[in-house]
């Protein structure tokens, strides 16, 4: 990981501990105060424990042009990408897409490449609805490995930070509690629950967290969905298409609508707040993944409305390259954070 | 250009306090700051808490605070030196501020960690004292109060019984307008280092500000040339010992230093002048910024062994550390020779340690050393050493406004019709020496308050 960055946080980190105001307002501030030095590891603990709310940094007196100029939702934002970056696996992918929104775009072409030839090369041995364009089992052969492979991949991440910030052995209680946390977002309520500072200046509002609320909760109920239809196809031999009122029709419908909107939304928000506040050369990056993510919502929905017209064929080819894009950089792009944070959080309730 | 019912001059806690209070009873209000935006707020800014009587459980604070405890704790602290009916006043009207404050934005947290001590009689803001100003300054904006930043209040016009002008710069131009009433909230004088030096003495340019850089007592300077009556002694400011590596102004909490209990103090001719082990530090960190005020350059130099490191606040910076008492003595810039030998006397006039306890007066000292070390004295043995520099570190200063329980000012003629303070700049009134941990925000809540319902009902 990068020393100056780390040296930068640590000098930062350690004005906050003469400090202390902001201890009530999330989870990074009891971690901070309950140390006395600041190790490489207690300091990628801290980064990925931070939500960016930016509610230290508009309570703090000493910001710029202070001479002390902290800026901790900044530093941390950027060891926090430099630690997904340097736990990746494997490395020549690392710092690839997190800097570079374009080289998302440029895989969402090729990945959408991939699907097009797939349908023209392998095509379909006669199947109803998506199956007439390329069979489940081509299906299965190409979203298998796009879906492990990444999991093995921030499997390897994971354990990385986990020796890095000195992780101990994982007990339920310690996931119960950062599940808790991360269910609620606390951490973007701030400790008297009003929200985060994002969209206008010092003012609190709920409206980031309820964004990504609806991000991470459409996320959810699209992989229920598809998990869904796998148990129907595998378990219960009931094989697609589904009518609406089937699991992975509800949970699809309402994850599709929840992505969509969230992703738009955040993006809009983001538009609107102060980039100095964050990691600035991560932004293209970020708002390429939000797009990337959106766009997988809104592709399932349009394809959804649209499945019985002779559109089909195409918007699911643009549907399902979004998907394989999305899986195949999860370990290289801002997805990534959601495992990083929750590990963080399981790893916070270790301390107490 | 709007015609103002009350300009407001100033824009920390008490200014703002005022100007919602004045607001919300329907003037039209000008808040003056000096400052800049990311500056406003004074001294404000640097705070934490607010100290609250009450009767039972209120907000974040457990048990009860009675106005008498409050009253008694206060006068313990001030030496008796305290307006005990103004004293009275924010006290019992200290209670219902609080959820006042909450009404307008002000949220509140549990005592901060290394603080647990005041979670009976202080209620911390979460996020601290700019939390506070950033939420009354939206609260003012959605009241419709006018906030000028940068701009320099020079002259109130006092005539008779009245100020009949108030003149401020601002970006370069001179305006004057006549509000029908003034509200000073705009702090004491110590930024300005050459009043200071004029009131303490030479020493006073080595001094470090802990707070704003924008309280120079202009204002207030303007008053009292005009007869206005003042209130307490020009040469007492509330100083303390803080890190020496502290910026001139602005350093705030963080520059406190709290291992001098478990320290020798030496001046930079390695000898040591005072009883580190008087007492437990928050009763003793007051009179350390005067110690240290009487040394030679105004500096002192704290040394302490490996055994205490870990028995005080962390400080905003590292302490310097060396593996030998010589090589600290060089890296502190200290004649090492004398340092040791300090030292030296000193192990040699500690007894039994066994019974050393980092928290309460613990009776560990010195025998037959000048001056002695009556507490936690425990020889300085264990390297690494580590050595932190220590200077004067200016809070407030006591001369301000004297006011009435109106928060009115007055000449040696009378009452000034239109003319209200609160405050630091008032302070003095209420308190003549000493400090108690969150009296300046509830003296700021209280007669920002009286000031604002005052002024407005006065301009209505």
């Amino acid at each position: 990981m990068q020393t100056e960055l780390l040296q930068e946080a640590r000098r930062q980190a350690e004005i906050c501990n003469a400090c202390r105001y902001c201890e009530g307002y999330c989870s990074v501030f009891p971690a901070l105060h309950s140390a006395r030095a600041f190790s490489d590891g207690d300091l990628t603990q801290l980064a990925n424990l931070c939500h960016n709310c930016r509610g230290c940094y508009y309570a703090c007196q000493f910001t710029a042009p202070h001479e002390f100029d902290l800026n901790l939702p900044k530093v941390l934002a950027e060891i926090r990408r430099d630690s997904w970056e340097s736990f990746a696996w494997p490395q020549p992918l690392a710092r690839r897409f997190h800097t570079h929104g374009g080289m998302i775009a440029l895989a969402l072409v090729v990945g959408l490449a991939l699907i097009f030839w797939a349908i023209r090369a392998l095509g379909s041995a006669g199947g109803d609805g998506f199956y007439a364009v390329l069979s489940h089992n081509a299906m299965v052969a190409i979203f298998l490995p796009a879906f492990l492979l990444p999991l093995l991949s921030i499997g390897i991440g994971l354990r990385r930070y986990w020796r890095t910030v000195g992780g101990t052995r994982i007990r339920i209680r310690h996931v119960k509690a950062a599940l808790s946390k991360a269910a609620r977002m606390t951490d973007l309520a701030a400790g008297h629950g009003e929200g985060c500072n994002f969209e206008d200046e010092d003012r609190f509002t709920h409206a980031r967290r309820h964004m990504h609320q609806a991000i991470m909760y459409g996320f959810l109920l699209c992989f229920a969905a598809t998990s869904a239809g796998t148990i129907l196809h595998y378990v219960f031999d009931i094989p697609a298409p589904y009518p609406l009122w089937s699991l992975p029709k509800l949970f699809g419908v309402s994850g599709g609508v929840l992505l969509t909107l969230g992703c738009g939304g955040m993006v809009m928000m983001k538009r609107r707040s102060d980039q100095g506040l964050g990691d600035v050369s991560a932004w293209s990056g970020e708002i390429a993944f939000i797009l990337l993510l959106g766009f997988v919502g809104l592709s399932g929905l349009v394809l959804y409305a649209l499945g019985a017209t002779g559109l089909m064929p195409v918007l699911l080819a643009l549907h399902l390259g979004a998907v394989l894009t999305f899986f195949l950089l999860t370990p290289f792009t801002k997805m990534a954070h959601g495992f990083y944070r929750l590990a963080a959080l399981i790893r916070d309730a270790q301390r107490d | 250009m709007t015609q103002y019912d009350i300009a407001v001059i100033g824009g920390g806690n008490a200014a703002l306090c005022a100007a919602m209070t004045a607001a919300e009873a329907g003037a039209r209000v000008l808040i003056l700051e000096t400052a800049p935006k990311p500056y406003r707020g004074g001294n404000s800014r640097h705070t934490r808490n607010f100290r609250c009587m009450h009767t039972g459980p209120l907000g974040p604070l457990v048990d009860a605070y009675s106005e008498e405890e409050y009253l008694a704790d206060l006068l313990k602290v001030t030496d008796g030196k305290t307006d005990q009916h103004l004293a009275r006043l924010a006290i019992s009207r200290s209670e219902e501020c609080l959820p006042w404050m909450q009404e307008r934005g002000v949220r509140f947290q549990p005592s901060l960690s290394g603080t647990l001590s005041l979670s009976r009689t202080n209620a911390f803001f979460m996020g601290g004292g700019k939390a506070l100003v950033n939420a009354y300054y939206r609260r003012a904006a959605a009241l419709g109060i006018d906030v000028l930043y940068e701009a320099h209040v020079t002259h109130l016009e006092l005539s008779g019984t009245r100020i009949e002008r108030v003149e401020y710069n601002h970006a370069g131009v001179t305006h004057r307008i006549t509000p029908k009433a003034v509200i000073v909230a705009s702090g004491g004088f110590q930024a300005d280092i050459d009043w200071l030096t004029r009131a303490w003495g030479p020493p006073a340019q080595n001094f470090l500000i802990r707070g704003t850089p924008y309280n120079r007592g202009v204002v207030l300077a303007d008053l009292l040339e005009q007869g206005v009556d003042s209130v307490g002694d020009p040469t007492q400011c509330h100083a303390v010992a803080i890190d020496g590596r502290a910026p001139k102004f602005d350093g705030g909490i963080v520059t406190r230093l709290d291992c001098v209990p478990f320290s020798i103090v030496v001046n930079k001719d390695g000898e040591r002048f005072y009883d580190e082990g008087e007492d437990v530090w928050p009763k003793r960190y007051a009179i350390w910024g005067r110690l240290i005020a009487a040394q030679p350059d105004q500096v002192g130099y704290v040394i302490i062994d490996a055994k205490s490191i870990e028995l005080f606040m962390p400080s905003v910076f590292p302490p310097l550390k060396a593996d030998t008492l010589k090589g600290l003595a060089e890296q502190m810039g200290l004649p090492a020779e004398q340092l040791c030998a300090t030292v030296d006397r000193f192990n040699a006039a500690c007894g039994d340690t066994s019974s050393f306890h980092p928290t309460e007066l613990d009776g560990v000292a010195t025998e037959g050393l000048t001056p002695p070390k009556t507490n936690w004295a425990r020889p300085i043995t264990e390297p690494p050493f580590y050595g932190y520099s220590l200077r004067t570190g200016v809070t407030f200063t006591y001369l301000g406004l004297k006011v009435d329980e109106h928060a009115q000012c007055s000449t040696s003629a009378g009452k000034i019709a239109n003319l209200w303070a609160a405050g630091e700049t008032m302070a003095g009134s209420i308190l003549g020496q000493g400090y108690l941990a969150g009296f300046g925000m509830t003296i700021g809540t209280v007669f920002g308050r009286i000031a604002g319902q005052e002024a407005a009902a006065y301009a209505n």
